[in-house]
């Protein structure tokens, strides 16, 4: 038997004994003999673990380790040692969705933690046990709009959100039958007029922003949550958590909803994912959250404890009723950014940004300096930026590649008229003599 | 051990730090200098804690849950099978973690291989033509798969196909997938043996029905053997037939879904491929189909030509679920475990899972009312207590097996019983584990008569007892601020 299982030979036939049958294939008989399964997989064999380890090494040398200039989406962000440690207890990873309170204790504490921790970072009042991903949340903060708006069908959307996450956006949309508009943007930032028009001939449920955005850029929201609020729509902010330590909140800027992606909390980039989804909300939409959601309470002998909770919102209690068909969550990785933000606190999240912001700034100013390189907008930025450059852009990526360093991300192939774009990101985790080795490379490759 | 109950927030103190961070050398550059009107002015209420307090405080509250590690887990339809520790460590490979999703795919070719070779493996195992990895759990491969069965009605200009028909006993999740995939649920009943009516399915197979999603076996265990003649009205009415992999377990190494005549399906690999449920994730919900739907799998899709494989986006895709490619770091463990059992042991998981499931059933089936006799597949399911004389519910039957060391089944699931205990042991469960639960559950069946009260206001032994449910819904605390300014009603 495979190290996997326990049965041996006799507890085999025990088995079997007991349920009165002859054969393992009896278990089966009812299954039509036209589709029964008469010979392995087209698989390969077994592998031990020697093996294993030989074959995922191999595999392994065939990526190549980059120093990460790149954000988009995911950024390359410090990890504290604990954080891997603490997530290779098996009581946590392990275990299923809280069902039995009594002994979940630890992964609804952790939950409560998380709630408490993004709500804290997105200002607003209150936060589900988390999503799948940046990109899901901001589709079902959609839902929760139109749901809310009743009668209304259509969304906005700025130009300046994340493609991807727009992707996401649309395709939920396309198939419930939600009209998504795109609102254009102007010099990397939202189109406010354009806005203000599309609000004024009605029908909007919700308005989907960003901060920073796509550009890295950090947008001024003022007087969005007027507008928006006067044509009985919702604002929706999709923000970068590990920013809004420094940044303005969703919750300052006036959003109703609140939404994003933990990994900027310094997630393994892990080819993209799993990393985890976030949404946050104003008290009122409490019960037009979708997904699980923790609350405190107390046991039989008055002891602290925590329960999932607001149950009546979910699929399993109403079924093609419910607003959402989501019935898990990132759990693990919401105790992993949960364990981050607990050991960064609001100084060490403070000194994230800070550093990320030197890096990125210095790097500009460097780039620019090469006479190759102009930055793409004027607007202020905190650690990701986009430049134009007179270098040819796939050239230039294959350079940088060919000596260890994942440069900007092209913009060619996300928007119109960037095709000489590329989009840097700098975080804490790069230092001088990093930068200074990119633009020693940039020069080469300009001689 | 101590009793700990502290929140994190309990052990701040200004000052502590639990961070590790360097110097700025270029403190030239300030973020000061971001216009103060794009400035956060509000306070983020984290804590300040010292790092050995941070593990000590985790560590601490891990001790009050309940894993797979822990003990036995037998919680129906969940497929709680043991995680091998091999998959952790392959899935913290450098070499892997540290790629960005958007690097080129020449700098990625071993994970764009893993990627391929577990979406080619899931197709052989499911006997479909392809698959996507990149829905994140069971619920969004649903949803993504009916995507696709709109997909292709709607490409073939065949528009007035809204309905997806659901049976009474499906999860959930199958309804509200559907509902947000913009379709209209229609149910049909099952028949007092539990499988599909087809008497019943008939009438409702006209065109404007998309499909039927189907789990085989279904939440009662029972394999549905009328499957090929279903298969064979549902498209002769022109609809499509989906499968819930979610108990895809019991039928490795026995059948595969595509030969039944199923067109589109998803598998949870935490549940069949020993993925980790993580206390509620990651999980991994890839959806695979038959050839003719193939161009329809959402973006970005896995492609392979000569020894370089590469992601695109395709016309006819569905559009995307996820913002990059799904949970690759779950899929490095399903893969792992594919090739760890290899062609010889996956056969086996159906064989000694089904097997355990029975010898289960066929030991309590005296004390537990069992309403569908017969062989079960990888689960099967109780209507309480075979004697309900002094009022023990499920419920307390569910509490008192905490009591003894165990995590509780699914309970009040299906929902065609009242009393619903489901009970999945899955393969990795030895015959002495085994056992010594089914004693357990013979020895609450006899205490339930003997000595109701202690089962009634079971558990006795855990970490808290049962808890007000009612309180925590009606008056939500679900921040750390709010339980400080929550004032105890008197």
């Amino acid at each position: 038997m495979h190290n996997y299982f326990p049965q041996t030979d006799a507890d085999i036939a025990t088995m079997l004994q007991r349920v009165g049958i002859g054969s393992m294939d009896e278990l089966f008989a009812e299954i039509p003999e036209s589709v029964r399964l008469r010979k392995d997989y087209d698989l390969p064999s077994s592998l031990s673990e020697t093996e294993i380890r030989e074959f995922f090494a191999a595999l392994g040398d065939k990526n190549k380790p980059l120093t990460c200039f790149a954000g988009a989406g995911a950024y390359d962000h410090y990890a504290p040692a604990v954080i891997a440690q603490i997530l290779l207890r098996s009581e946590f990873y392990t275990s299923y969705t809280p069902y039995q309170p009594e002994i979940g204790q630890g992964t609804l504490q952790y939950i409560f933690e998380f709630q408490s921790m993004i709500s804290g970072m997105t200002g607003m009042e209150c936060t589900n046990a988390s999503m799948y991903d940046g990109a899901t949340a901001t589709a079902e903060a959609m839902f929760m709009a139109v749901a809310q708006a009743k009668k209304k069908n259509k969304v906005l959307i700025s130009a300046t959100v994340h493609p991807n996450v727009r992707a996401v956006v649309d395709t939920y949309a396309l198939f419930k039958g939600i009209e998504v508009s795109e609102i254009a943007e102007k010099n990397g930032v939202t189109d406010k007029a354009d806005m203000e028009a599309q609000l004024a001939v009605g029908d909007v449920a919700g308005v989907i922003v960003s901060t920073p955005n796509f550009y890295g850029i950090l947008e001024d929201y003022s007087g969005y949550s007027e507008a928006v609020h006067g044509s009985k729509a919702l604002l929706i902010m999709h923000a970068d958590p590990s920013a809004l330590a420094v940044v303005k909140s969703p919750a300052e800027w006036g959003a109703d909803i609140a939404c994003g992606d933990g990994q900027p909390l310094g997630m393994p980039l892990n080819f993209g994912g799993p990393y985890v989804g976030y949404l946050s909300a104003t008290k009122d939409l409490v019960r037009k959250l979708p997904g699980r959601i923790v609350g405190a309470t107390h046991d039989v002998d008055g002891k602290r404890a925590f329960v999932l909770t607001l149950q009546a919102r979910e699929q399993h209690i109403r079924r093609e009723k419910a607003n959402s068909n989501i019935c898990s969550n990132q759990s693990l990785m919401a105790l992993y950014v949960t364990i981050y933000m607990a050991l960064m606190g609001p100084e060490g999240l403070k000194k994230v940004n800070e550093l990320s912001y030197s890096g990125a700034h210095y790097l500009l100013d460097e780039l620019v300096a090469t006479g190759a390189f102009t930055p793409a907008f004027d607007q202020p930025f905190l650690k990701e930026f986009a430049v134009r450059t007179t270098l040819d852009v796939k050239k230039l990526q294959s350079k940088l590649i060919k000596k260890g360093m994942l440069g900007g991300i092209a913009l060619g192939s996300y928007k119109k008229g960037m095709e000489d774009c590329l989009l840097f990101c700098v975080t804490e985790k790069r230092s001088k003599a990093q930068i200074d080795q990119l633009i020693t490379i940039i020069k080469e490759e300009m001689l | 051990m101590k009793q700990y109950d502290k929140l994190i927030f309990e052990l701040s103190k200004k000052g502590r730090m639990g961070y590790s961070l360097p110097e700025n050398k270029l403190p030239e550059y300030s973020f000061k200098a971001i216009p103060v009107a794009l400035q956060r002015s509000l306070e983020t209420g984290l804590p300040e804690v010292s790092e050995p307090e941070v593990v000590r405080h985790y560590t601490n509250i891990s001790n009050r849950n309940f894993g797979l590690d822990t003990g036995f887990y037998p919680l129906g339809s969940c497929t709680m099978k043991y995680n091998p520790k091999i998959n952790e460590e392959i899935a913290a490979l450098p070499a892997f973690t540290s790629l960005h999703p958007l690097q080129p795919a020449e700098t990625a070719q071993g994970a764009l291989e893993v990627y391929y070779n577990l979406s080619q493996s899931l197709a052989e195992i499911a006997g479909l033509a392809a698959f996507t990895l990149n829905p994140f759990a069971g619920a969004h491969g649903e949803l993504a798969g009916l995507m696709i069965m709109k997909q292709y009605h709607m490409k073939r200009g065949d528009l007035k196909r809204t309905k997806v028909i659901v049976p009474n006993s499906a999860h959930g999740t199958n309804p509200a997938s559907a509902m947000v995939c913009g379709m209209d649920v229609v149910e049909v009943q099952s028949t007092p043996e539990g499988t599909i009516d087809v008497e019943a399915l008939k009438p409702l197979l006209d065109e404007t029905i998309a499909g039927i999603m189907m789990t085989n076996p279904n939440t009662l265990g029972i394999f549905e053997t009328e499957i090929l003649e279903i298969a064979g009205l549902v498209h002769a009415a022109g609809g499509l037939l989906y499968y819930d992999g979610a108990n895809l377990n019991p039928l490795l190494g026995q059948c595969r879904p595509g030969d039944m005549g199923f067109d589109i399906m998803h598998i949870n690999l935490h549940k069949t491929f020993s993925t980790p449920h993580g206390g509620g994730g990651p999980g991994s919900g890839p959806v695979g189909v038959a050839q003719r739907l193939v161009e329809y799998l959402p973006n970005p899709q896995i492609k392979k030509e000569g020894d370089r494989y590469f992601f695109v986006n395709g016309k006819d895709a569905i559009g995307s679920v996820s913002g990059f490619a799904g949970n690759f770091g779950v899929m490095m463990r399903a893969y792992t475990y594919i090739l760890s059992l290899g062609k010889e042991n996956l056969r086996q998981v159906g064989e000694l899972a089904t097997l355990s499931a029975n010898y289960i059933k066929e030991s309590l089936k005296e004390y537990y009312e069992l309403p569908i006799k017969g062989i079960c597949k990888h689960e099967f399911v109780f209507d309480g207590l075979a004697d309900k004389s002094t009022g023990v519910t499920t419920l307390d039957i569910a509490k008192r097996l905490l009591d003894h060391g165990y995590h509780a089944p699914t309970i009040y699931f299906p929902m065609l019983f009242h009393q619903s205990i489901m009970i999945e042991p899955t393969e990795t469960e030895s015959l002495e584990t085994m056992d010594e639960f089914i004693e357990v559950m013979k020895k609450i069946a006899i205490e339930a008569i003997e000595d109701p009260q202690t089962v009634k206001t079971a558990p006795h032994t855990t970490p808290v007892r049962r808890l007000d449910e009612t309180t925590a819904a009606r008056k939500p605390i679900l921040r750390y601020v709010d339980l400080l300014n929550d004032t105890p009603e008197s």
